[in-house]
């Protein structure tokens, strides 16, 4: 750890200088052709690589509105110039939203666009060639997909479609990121992103159970593979053993016990991650999470309910009833979402996040809480980019950001809140998100934090903040690991259902 | 002379058509398979019309990244709004009410929008990062705009053409008779670079126009738990299985 340093925080006002070239060859590594070929992809880049990445560049500008009109609408007006994390923190132009767009853009303009064939000097088209090719590489992997850029486009241009479409172009020809599809390949073999197989899963379950009950002396059940039972909880595989993500995992089973619902975790579908959504692949997007719907339809839940993990959220949220039908308001004749709608209770949102869940019972008084325990703490709240922009919580626009705080505020005294340029929809994202949760991108990462951490600062200074509450499984992970390269304590950063974790009243139900 | 202009006009006019109808179609045509509202979003249709409303009259979200953008960008697309409205003067007969009405507000637009276009040039050549991203289709498109701007502004206040006879020669093209139209150069520049942006409108990046009311992240609704979206593409995965 000791080769990373922290950038200096910036001097107020900000005028971002360029420093071109600073991110050069600072990629990700390449996956091999072993983790290419599970995927189906190609394992190197093959002879008509060219041809090829064309081809599916038309493809996706035919699959995909968004990509299409994105191509078109940009006017180059700067409005995202500034506003991305990973420019903010590296100074490479390159990392611009609009300087990442062109990357690709310029590409379109050259094969689909008529002043981009005649005059491409004029309008900045390029051919591809192989150093375009690597540099695709190179920084579409220094994007989070976080959708800040989005928020700020006069045209809604989000790089986020343009990146999952580059590298979907990657891994057509052979080009794709390790870390990334490494572990899509291990869902699929094993059922979860840390490839912990069901077995494993099962003891650490089990000593989840004695471990509470060594704390509080009451039976919290952790269960497996229960059929029947009314809930069905997909969270982020990282909650199983990982700090501080386990203690939120704590919290949902606390939640659970104390509202005596019934609940299991599925060791077939053991994981709320989705890359296929990094990796911009639909295929992979859908296989991944009909592993969800089948887990649902072989236990027979009602109920689907999400932990604490943005990007999964997003997917759940915004994707699962697309994907594989795991939501409300299929067609009469849609039998493939029918079947699995019909079993659900649709008196509940399908799915549900966490927050919502522990929210709703505690709107109700089924639980009641010892907020003096969180006394220790002042905390803030870190809204995770995916949930902030990409996602939504209690049926109204917005409820993403109050329900988490509704439920830090339910269960703890010292809540306050950071530069509110940063957060709601301007949130900033951790660093580490989008598939970029990787060593290789170390030094990326801590320079992503930047923005974060400066506004932290702030809120430790001025508000004497020491607890850093978030919903997500790799904000949890990034900051751990970013956070004392800035000088914070990494014990600053847990999920929210620890401190419901921490002032939840056990009855024994 | 006059000949010449009218093919000129048809052309440019043909382009522009059938180009941005092409283009809409295109982008109505292509599938839009999820839902990648940039949240908070609106939940119902209703909703999204405001949204899109907001974004299209105000500007809401580049108001919310840069004023001196927004500043800049709102005061040269409403005035010319303006300008082209008070132009219509030159295609009806008789002149609506209206149309009299903004005469005067249009000309000052006219002031405006120059000084809206020339704003955010600078910006594009002194702002580092704005310089940076720029091609020389942007600077272009920035200098053929200020230049109309400017022989438009030269005929209001310098030296006047003869609108009478330019209204005939219009008038003539809707009705496909060939009027005269008057020489000064000023005029034929005018006349000339409007043809041109009609003619480029739909390969350049003023698709900006018809790409906003299209664009997934601002007109969908935010209810992908309340009701199925899928693509007829998508679907056919599930029929595969």
């Amino acid at each position: 750890m000791a080769d990373f340093t922290a950038p200096a925080y910036r001097v107020i006002p900000i005028v971002p200088a360029l420093k071109p070239g600073a991110m050069e060859g600072k990629g990700p590594f390449v996956a091999n052709d072993k983790i290419q070929e599970a995927l189906g992809f190609p394992g190197a880049l093959p002879e008509d690589w060219h041809d090829r990445a064309i081809a599916k560049m038309g493809e996706l500008l035919g699959k995909y509105r968004s990509l299409k009109v994105f191509m078109d609408a940009c006017v180059h007006c700067g409005a995202c110039s500034d506003k991305c994390h990973y420019f903010i923190g590296t100074q490479d132009p390159k990392n611009m939203p609009v300087a990442r767009q062109d990357l690709l853009r310029s590409v379109y303009r050259r094969y689909f666009t008529l002043p981009g064939k005649l005059f491409p000097k004029l309008v900045g088209a390029r051919d591809l060639t192989r150093e375009v090719l690597d540099e695709w590489h190179n920084y579409f992997h220094q994007c989070s997909e976080c959708r800040r850029c989005s928020v700020f486009c006069p045209y809604g241009i989000d790089t986020a479609e343009v990146t999952m479409a580059a590298r979907e172009i990657l891994d057509s020809v052979g080009y794709g990121q390790k870390y990334d599809n490494e572990i899509i390949g291990k869902v699929h073999k094993i059922g979860n992103n840390l490839g912990l197989p069901g077995p494993a899963l099962i003891d650490t379950m089990e000593g989840l159970e004695e471990d509470v009950k060594e704390d509080t002396g009451i039976d919290v059940r952790f269960p497996i593979d229960v059929k029947g039972a009314e809930v069905l909880l997909i969270t982020p595989s990282a909650d199983f053993f990982a700090e501080p993500h386990i203690d939120s995992l704590i919290g949902y089973a606390k939640v659970f016990h104390a509202t005596g619902t019934s609940w299991t975790l599925s060791s077939m579908s053991s994981e709320a991650a989705n890359f296929g959504m990094f990796i911009g692949n639909y295929e992979q997007l859908r296989k991944i999470a009909l592993r969800i719907r089948e887990a649902a339809l072989e236990l027979g839940v009602k109920r689907i309910v999400v932990g604490e993990c943005g990007h999964a959220w997003r997917v759940a949220y915004s994707f699962w009833n697309t994907l594989s039908g795991v939501g409300s308001g299929a067609d009469e004749t849609d039998r493939f979402a029918q079947m699995l709608q019909k079993q659900l209770d649709h008196r509940y949102r399908q799915p549900t996040h966490i927050c919502e869940f522990t929210w709703g019972m505690i709107q109700q008084g089924a639980l009641s809480f010892n907020k003096e325990a969180n006394d220790k703490h002042i905390i803030t709240f870190h809204d995770s980019c995916n949930v902030a922009r990409g996602s939504s919580m209690g049926g109204y626009p917005g409820g993403q950001f109050d329900i988490p705080r509704n439920v830090i505020k339910a269960v703890a005294n010292n809540f306050v809140e950071m530069d509110p340029s940063t957060t709601h929809e301007r949130t900033f994202c951790c660093g580490g998100g989008g598939g970029l949760l990787t060593d290789d991108l170390m030094d990326l990462r801590v320079k992503g934090a930047l923005p974060r951490m400066e506004v932290l600062q702030q809120a430790v200074d001025q508000q004497g903040v020491n607890f850093l509450a978030v919903i997500c499984a790799i904000c949890k992970t990034q900051f751990s690991k970013t956070m004392p390269i800035y000088g914070f304590d990494r014990k600053m950063v847990g999920g929210v259902h620890q401190l419901v974790s921490n002032a939840i009243v056990l009855g024994d139900k | 002379m006059n000949a010449l202009f009218a093919v000129l006009f048809y052309l440019a006019t043909l382009l522009f058509v059938v180009g941005v109808l092409h283009r809409i179609r295109t982008y109505a045509a292509t599938p839009s398979p999820l839902k990648i509202p940039t949240t908070p979003a609106p939940t119902t249709t209703g909703g999204v019309v405001l949204r899109m409303t907001r974004e299209v009259v105000f500007f809401e979200s580049l108001f919310k990244a840069n004023l001196w953008t927004w500043g800049l960008g709102w005061l040269f697309h409403a005035s010319m709004a303006l300008v082209l409205l008070r132009h219509l003067r030159y295609f009806i007969e008789p002149v609506w009410g209206w149309v009299v009405f903004i005469q005067p507000f249009g000309m000052y637009a006219g002031l405006t929008m120059l000084l809206g276009l020339c704003g955010l040039w600078a910006r594009r050549l002194f702002v580092e990062r704005i310089r940076y991203i720029s091609t020389p289709s942007d600077h272009l498109m920035l200098v053929l705009l200020i230049v109309i701007a400017l022989s438009g502004l030269t005929m209001q206040f310098v030296a006047h053409t003869d609108v009478i006879a330019v209204k005939g020669f219009f008038q003539g093209l809707m009705h496909f008779s060939i009027q005269p139209l008057p020489t000064d150069f000023i005029l034929v520049l005018h006349l000339l670079l409007v043809a041109g942006l009609m003619a480029i409108f739909p390969i350049s990046k003023l698709l900006h126009a018809p790409g906003v009311f299209f664009s997934p992240t601002r007109n969908q609704k935010d209810d992908p738990r309340e009701k199925r979206h899928i693509s007829a593409w998508a679907k056919q995965l599930e029929s595969e299985n």
